[in-house]
């Protein structure tokens, strides 16, 4: 079925369904797959049947909502509902309870963790009523796989009032005016972006979205097209429509594999349509789209690369200029824009440039999607106007730190960013502010770390995961993340020197300036940043071989209290190495040379107990000695 | 199709080569570079840069552990740590018996489940050391006989 007119076709949609339904929609997002919620999904669907219900009750796998921590998700529309954890047995009390009799299940709720009072609709979460999610909120409503829902919510309106009423000059001049930047890292201006590549004249112009969303920690892309791919592909002809480019990609990381299948799903539902391939809703436009799987590579998230990859090549960055909008995939000038971006863009169109740039900060307009991961209560996806502080994500969205720690420091934009510290909370975020403080917006990971995270540690992950990821194409990045990782992993083992600082800074700043591509001229950032927030944990590490957070396994000692232990053979039983020994109700004992530091024991020692503690630096040579001593004798 | 535009069907055609036949064979590599024209040499390097290509077979059970961020700093070394003593082998690396191979990656993004340990496509989350061994032996029951060889 071609279509012409879209606001028929969502008239006809909307009258087609039967408004008295309800709804049990389900969060199909890949964390709430994990939980196992297509169980659910299934388990609601037999019920329902089992009930004779199927005429007046629907079930629908959405994307995802985002309240990652508490999946799965269970919301009962049109009275918007919402049970977190349901698990299959909970299937048949909501169905009877909820469904039938319009009664609350009270054990399914969301109990706000300070006044421990229980909330019955989504938007009343914490989590949610702070948020602003005009790019995200659609995901909860719609089943991705059904192109006939998001044209229920208003879907490819944009693109008929760009396709009828607006030249591509002005589209340009709206995205232009609407202050839009690119959410994949770097906020270059999308509209100055696009309008570089219109002015190209060649006779093939190609248009990119760039789903290599490689950050660790980061997955906000992916719920986009995994929940509402079809926003992705209206933004993404709008942009095409406005350069000129009449054939796209969209490059998805292999490790997203549900985000692969909606987005492709997605693509032959909008050709079905007529909204992809020739004379798009009748119009003079053709615009073809692919959908292009990476192979498992961090550095083809870098755009020349990228079209490396498409290519059929190793994902090799290359020097700048020529830019990618003048020179491009196959030498063709190509416009490449980040999911989230491209997400936006159908929304500046419907609501106007006007509106859009009353949301967020002077030099950053909109609202940007963060995942807030880590030591977090709320591990999830926020979406929050632009300057926003870091204080309002992490206590009042994301609901503190877990398990009552305290604060240490919260990482952005992935191995390219950095770590602020607590002093910094109140920062209101946007491109600029995090850029001054060392880091960077970065696609938008949120990783909240807390006392006991070790920030050198963290510095040696990063540089870990970087060095591994070099494509090795030049010098600077390929040996100088190598360097920057041994001497962190030397720190790390308490085999530091003093020269180490130095060493380290001067490298960093090498590394920074010499590199080819994104890659290498931001990977030093953790490094950077750890030492200038978190130098004493350096020197406590080289001065001390101490680990103030007792995170790093070659400087510490796991050790039995002697007074505390009740000899209940817990930890021995469980220790994987038979590093324990004791007998019942005698005190156990670690041997330290067969410790393998895994915590087993920490972990598994009863509450009341506690008899398992670590140590660090003096304290744990003097523990050592006292066993020495003592073996002796 | 335009010449240079036919070199572009490489990764995918590498994909459907590692999903018929579990990794990317000698004769795979031939068969690509013949039908693209191109020499096998670029086809291997293109194989080896990229992570989702092996060259060597997988084992029957695929063991998948997150190194996000995330899981990081909620104790997924130790998970790796744990991992790589009970199958007695270093992650990337299949068992001898081709019972199973223990790979890691740098997120999966199920990040409020960390850390995460994906066992035959099966989630397992917030992991803790000891429940380890559990988890690998509850899909083959080999696997003591392994460690007791």
């Amino acid at each position: 079925m071609k279509i012409t007119n879209i606001e028929k076709l969502k008239e006809k949609v909307i009258n087609s369904r039967d408004k008295t339904k309800t709804w049990v929609t389900v969060c199909g997002g890949t964390g709430c797959h994990a939980y196992g919620c297509m169980k659910v999904v299934e388990a609601f669907q037999e019920e329902i049947k089992k009930k004779n219900l199927v005429d007046t009750v629907g079930v629908r796998t959405t994307g995802c909502h985002g309240f990652c921590e508490r999946g799965p998700l269970v919301v009962i529309q049109p009275e918007g509902i919402f049970y977190q954890r349901v698990g299959v047995d909970d299937v048949p009390a909501i169905v009877e309870e909820t469904v039938v009799n319009k009664k609350i299940v009270e054990k399914l709720l969301y109990r706000d963790p300070q006044t421990k009072q229980a909330i019955i609709h989504e938007q009343d979460v914490p989590f949610y009523s702070k948020q602003k999610r005009i790019i995200f909120g659609n995901n909860g409503l719609i089943d991705p796989t059904d192109i006939r829902d998001y044209i229920a919510v208003d879907g490819y309106q944009a693109l008929a009032k760009v396709l009828f009423e607006m030249t591509a000059d002005e589209v340009i001049e709206e995205i232009k005016k609407s202050g839009l930047r690119g959410r994949g890292g770097a906020g270059f201006l999308t509209g100055l972006k696009w309008e570089i590549c219109r002015r190209e004249s060649a006779p093939i112009k190609y248009l990119i979205c760039n789903a290599d969303e490689g950050d660790p920690g980061a997955y906000m892309d992916r719920s986009l097209l995994e929940g509402n791919p079809q926003s992705v592909i209206e933004g993404m002809i709008i942009g095409a429509y406005a350069i000129g480019a009449t054939e796209g990609f969209i490059y998805v990381r292999m490790e997203y594999p549900l985000a692969v299948k909606n987005i492709t799903i997605a693509i032959e539902q909008a050709r079905k349509f007529g909204l992809l391939g020739e004379s798009i809703l009748g119009s003079e436009f053709s615009f073809e789209l692919h959908v292009f799987k990476g192979a498992g590579a961090f550095v083809s998230g870098e755009e020349t690369s990228l079209m490396a990859s498409i290519e059929g090549r190793r994902a090799f960055p290359r020097q700048k200029p020529p830019f990618p909008a003048q020179k491009g995939l196959w030498g063709y000038p190509t416009n490449i824009n980040n999911v989230e971006t491209w997400a936006n863009v159908p929304l500046i169109i419907n609501k106007g440039a006007d509106w859009y740039s009353k949301i967020g900060t002077k030099s950053s307009k909109g609202t940007k999607i963060f995942s807030l991961v880590g030591k977090i209560n709320n591990t999830g996806l926020v979406e929050v106007p632009m300057g926003i502080s870091l204080r309002e994500i992490i206590y009042e969205i994301g609901g503190g730190i877990k398990d009552n720690k305290k604060f240490k420091a919260v990482q952005t934009g992935g191995p390219s960013g950095g770590c602020i510290p607590a002093e910094m909370l109140d920062l209101p975020i946007d491109f600029d502010t995090l850029t001054k403080a060392g880091s960077m917006m970065g696609s938008g990971g949120m990783i909240v770390m807390d006392e006991d995270t070790c920030m050198v540690d963290v510095a040696r992950y990063f540089l870990q995961f970087t060095q591994e990821e070099s494509c090795g194409k030049c010098v600077p990045c390929r040996l100088g993340t190598r360097q920057l990782y041994e001497i962190l992993t030397r720190i790390t083992k308490g085999q530091g020197e003093p020269e180490d600082l130095k060493r380290l800074k001067d490298l960093a700043k090498t590394v920074k300036t010499g590199s080819l591509c994104g890659l290498g001229q931001t990977a030093p950032n953790p490094v950077l940043t750890t030492l200038k927030y978190f130098r004493h944990e350096y020197e406590a590490h080289i001065f001390r071989h101490e680990c103030p957070a007792l995170s790093c396994k070659d400087l510490i000692i796991y050790y039995i209290e002697p007074e505390k232990c009740v000899g209940c053979l817990l930890c021995l039983k469980n220790c994987p190495v038979g590093a324990i020994s004791g007998e019942r109700k005698q005190v156990h004992v670690i041997d330290q040379e067969l410790c393998v530091k895994c915590g087993a024991c920490l972990d598994v020692c009863p509450p009341k107990v506690r008899a398992v503690s670590k140590y660090t630096g003096k304290k744990k040579q003097q523990i050592l000695n006292k066993e020495k001593k003592a073996r002796r004798r | 199709m335009m010449e240079p535009r036919k070199r572009g069907q490489l990764i995918h055609l590498l994909h459907q080569a590692q999903t018929q036949e579990g990794y990317i064979s000698a004769e795979a590599i031939a068969a690509i570079a013949r039908k693209l024209k191109i020499s096998e040499g670029e086809v291997f390097g293109v194989v080896t840069f990229y992570k989702g290509f092996s060259l060597k077979p997988q084992g029957k059970h695929k063991v998948t552990l997150c190194m996000g961020t995330a899981c990081h700093v909620r104790g997924a070394p130790l998970i790796l740590d744990e991992l790589e003593r009970t199958l007695q082998i270093p992650a990337g690396e299949t068992t001898p018996d081709g019972l199973f191979t223990l790979e890691t990656v740098n997120c999966v993004g199920a990040c409020a489940l960390g850390p995460i340990v994906i066992v035959d496509g099966e989630y397992h989350g917030q992991v803790k050391p000891r429940e380890v061994k559990n988890l690998l032996v509850k899909v083959d029951e080999n696997l003591d006989r392994l460690k007791e060889q």
